[in-house]
């Protein structure tokens, strides 16, 4: 036993003979060493890591951009990252509080969306009213092949729009649609400063798209709701109407009873006070 | 032979001689002249009423078209008519009809577009009349029965008109009707009895139509014209009440004779009326019941809206809370009661019982043939102010969705301005009132006290100025007016008394030269500047020497 640890034993006479002062230098010297080695493995780790992202990063990313995507897409990508990214997210994913996510959206919601000039949005509020578009047809295109091609979704529809018949299409849309959008199409208020717009100036792809997308306030009318015919049955109705003149005069805005009111105590009443005025000025 | 000598005052011509034979025999000569001498004063709010009277006239008479033509059954049939985005409907007959009204009969649409906006002028012209009637006390003793009538024929004008929109049983009146059957069910203990009696079942059943088609055609016509006779028959009888003016007493009517003034301005009015009902009938376009597509209780549309006359009850209902009470032993006293059937009785009792109420609170059971000026009335104006703005709030509150949708504002501030408003708006509209009344009672006063300001400013010798005032009578001594404050319009501008030369006649364009008036003012010697050359000013102007500087007297 003795001859296996005259070392250790000397070794811990040495370390029972040293002066406490040296005890505590070299255990500070020790704790140092290990300090210094511990910052430079992570350094080094660091540096390797960066490396490494830095060299296999672009590498995958590049021919990715390159090969799959149209130039159509890229100039889609281009246009969303100038104009919706900061609500929409860099992947379609959203902004919570500022933008919905648009994965799954499809071409066509980019269509009504932009076409009708909702999007891009001017300010956050209650809904997104319409107004001139912002997008050129073509710029339109684009980034909806963009939206297409990263989130996927409905498309766009082909062939006559208004290929239906048109009193199915009212039937169905007094049953599906009148009650936001009134009997005609005239558009009405929703809660909370939301509305229902009005159907007048829409185009027959506008109605479509709205109609397959849910846009703002208005539900999905996927087709199992509402078939591909029957959508084209609305919107020939609707348009229709549109497009028909008022036979009995003057439409007045054609949301019946509170503007009839309004002519008849406004132009009846008025009118016939001043006549008997100038009845009463006669005498 | 001699010719037979006819007795002195005779008819000779041969109309004369058949009024004769007609006298003789049903002697009416005697009362058709008292009838035709009948004098009506002369105001232009007097002929409110009539301008009532025509609408209705031309809706019985539109109407009566229209029942050769329109069929009130609810019975089942497909549209095959001439407006395409509706053939191959499934629709009632009754909508088929009123379609068919519309697009196949000769004038059809015409007179359907008349017959509806002489009903809304007869409503709106009912609550004008109303209105003339309550600001000037005209309904106080003796006249409160025809207050009374008027009111009934009212509330049987919006039942007249309720049941005339529900007849094309389209989406619009269906909607209407559906909420008619929720209020009906309302009423506590009979509701369901009565919905079962006035339905014939269950919501909406096949009864309905035809139902309210007799009561629109028959009965509630046959009622309002006995009423309106009464009513007439009441205003003949107990003469018609004038405003305070020269001349004008309780014991006497000044105007004009029934025959001939009053019957042509009368013929004229009835045509004024028919010519605007016919403009608008032929212009702007009423209730297009083919917009709304036939009625389909799975169906609503957004603005779905009663018309005018009763947009008060869907604002009401609009803006009441949804407080449903509920009871023990699963009843339920819904909320819809309240702001129906509850406040429209209300209002209607309290206009009804106004005469009554009024003469219990102000203890004046004297008979009144002279008519107040609102202003002279503060309370009674005030609290009419204030039913209006009531009832005006709760108008506009049933248009709530047009006016957020239209106006870009939000539904729910539309509420919620109906639910303060309608609590907030009328005291505050009240005191207002009360106060324009007071204030040009008390112009009125000032005037007869200090006369008219003649718009002449002088600068007296020690350097002040004033106004020159123009007394409107004799002075006391302290150079304020002696003439009692009478109720009647007091002169406020130096024009309505002769002060300036008299306006140039014509009401469209003047009918004589303006010249010639001038002239023939200058030869009269009258007017301002008639005497301004000759005129010197000998007192200060003030009131206490008699107001205006006079001219020199000998």
């Amino acid at each position: 036993m003795s001859t296996t640890h005259p070392q250790s034993d000397a070794a811990s006479s040495d370390a029972a003979t040293a002066s406490p002062v040296a005890r505590a230098r070299a255990r500070r010297r020790s704790k140092h060493r290990r300090r210094v080695a511990n910052v430079a493995g992570l350094m080094a780790s660091l540096v390797l890591t960066g490396a490494l992202y830095s060299v296999f990063s672009p590498a995958q990313a590049a021919p990715a951009e390159g090969a799959n995507e149209s130039a159509a897409e890229a100039a889609g990508r281009e246009l969303y990252e100038r104009s919706c990214i900061s609500c929409h997210g860099e992947n379609l994913e959203g902004v919570p509080n500022r933008g919905p996510s648009l994965i799954g959206v499809g071409e066509a919601a980019v269509y009504f969306q932009v076409h009708t000039g909702r999007m891009p949005l001017v300010r956050q509020e209650a809904d997104a009213p319409d107004k001139p578009a912002v997008f050129s047809d073509e710029e339109i295109d684009q980034l909806m092949a963009y939206v297409q091609a990263n989130g996927g979704g409905p498309t766009l529809p082909s062939g006559d729009l208004r290929d239906g018949d048109v009193a199915e299409g009212g039937e169905l849309f007094r049953l599906n649609c009148a009650s936001c959008h009134n009997f005609v199409g005239e558009g009405g208020a929703l809660s909370s400063g939301k509305a229902a717009p009005s159907l007048n100036d829409s185009s027959d792809l506008e109605i479509y798209t709205a109609m397959l997308t849910g846009p703002e306030n208005m539900p999905v009318f996927g087709d199992n709701q509402l078939t591909s015919e029957e959508k084209r049955s609305i919107i020939n109705y609707v348009q229709t109407i549109g497009e028909q003149a008022d036979p009995g005069g003057a439409g007045v805005g054609r949301v019946g009873p509170v503007a009839e009111g309004l002519v008849i105590w406004v132009v009846g009443i008025g009118v016939l006070m001043f006549g008997i005025f100038w009845m009463g000025s006669k005498a | 032979m001699a010719a037979t000598a006819t007795a002195p005052g005779a008819p000779t011509t041969r109309l004369g001689k058949t009024a004769t034979e007609i006298d003789d025999r049903l002697i009416v000569a005697g009362p058709l002249r008292r009838t035709l001498n009948k004098v009506f004063p002369d105001h232009w709010s007097f002929l409110l009423g009539e301008i009532a009277l025509y609408s209705f006239l031309i809706a019985l008479l539109s109407g009566t078209y229209l029942t050769f033509f329109f069929d009130a059954s609810m019975r089942e049939v497909v549209y095959e008519g001439s407006y395409a985005p509706l053939r191959g409907v499934e629709m009632s007959a009754a909508y088929d009809s009123a379609l068919n009204l519309s697009f196949d009969v000769r004038g059809g649409l015409f007179m359907r577009q008349v017959h509806h906006w002489a009903a809304l002028l007869f409503v709106a012209s009912i609550v004008v009349h109303l209105l003339r009637v309550f600001f000037t006390g005209a309904f106080r003793r003796p006249r409160e029965t025809n207050w009374i009538i008027g009111v009934v024929m009212l509330v049987l004008a919006l039942l007249m008109g309720v049941t005339g929109y529900t007849l094309p049983d389209d989406l619009l009146s269906g909607t209407g009707l559906r909420i008619i059957s929720a209020i009906i069910l309302s009423v506590p203990v009979i509701g369901t009895w009565a919905h079962w009696a006035v339905f014939g079942g269950d919501f909406v059943g096949e009864l309905i139509i035809g139902r309210f088609y007799i009561a629109h055609v028959l009965i509630i016509p046959a009622i309002l014209l006995a009423l309106i006779a009464v009513h007439l028959l009441l205003l003949v009888k107990q003469k018609h009440a004038q405003f305070p003016g020269p001349g004008r007493t309780e014991h006497n009517v000044v105007g004009n004779r029934l025959f001939p003034t009053f019957a042509a301005k009368a013929t004229g009015l009835l045509f004024i009326v028919f010519g605007v009902i016919a403009a608008l009938g032929g212009l702007v376009q009423i209730n297009p019941v083919w917009l709304w597509g036939p009625y389909n209780p799975a169906q609503v549309s957004a603005a779905s809206q009663p018309d005018w006359y009763i947009l008060f009850l869907d604002g009401s209902t609009r803006i009441f809370p949804a407080w449903d009470i509920n009871l023990p032993g699963d009843y339920t006293i819904p909320a819809l009661f309240w702001p129906t059937v509850v406040v429209a009785g209300a209002m209607f009792t309290v206009l009804a019982l106004y005469p009554m109420i009024e003469r219990k609170l102000s203890g004046d059971t004297a008979s009144h043939h002279l008519l107040q000026r609102p202003r002279d009335v503060p309370v009674r104006t005030s609290l009419g102010m204030m039913a209006l703005t009531f009832y005006g709030v709760l108008m506009l509150s049933g248009g709530n969705d047009v006016f957020a949708d239209k106006f870009d504002v939000s539904l729910n501030a539309m509420t919620w301005f109906g639910r303060l408003g309608v609590v907030v708006l009328p005291p505050l509209v009240y005191f207002l009132t009360y106060r324009i009344c007071l204030g040009l009672q008390k112009h009125d006063r000032e005037v007869l006290e200090h006369g008219i300001e003649t718009g002449v400013i002088r600068r007296l010798p020690h350097g002040e100025f004033i106004e020159v005032h123009q007394p409107l009578g004799p002075v006391d001594e302290h150079g304020h007016g002696t003439l009692a404050y009478g109720g009647a319009p007091v002169p406020k501008k130096m024009n309505q008394i002769g002060g300036a030369r008299r306006a140039i006649r014509g009401f469209f364009k003047p009918i004589e030269e303006p010249a010639q008036v001038e002239l023939e003012q200058g030869r009269e010697g009258r007017g301002l500047a008639a005497a301004d050359e000759a005129r010197e000013l000998t007192s200060s102007g003030r009131p206490s020497e008699g107001g205006r500087p006079q001219e020199p007297r000998d």
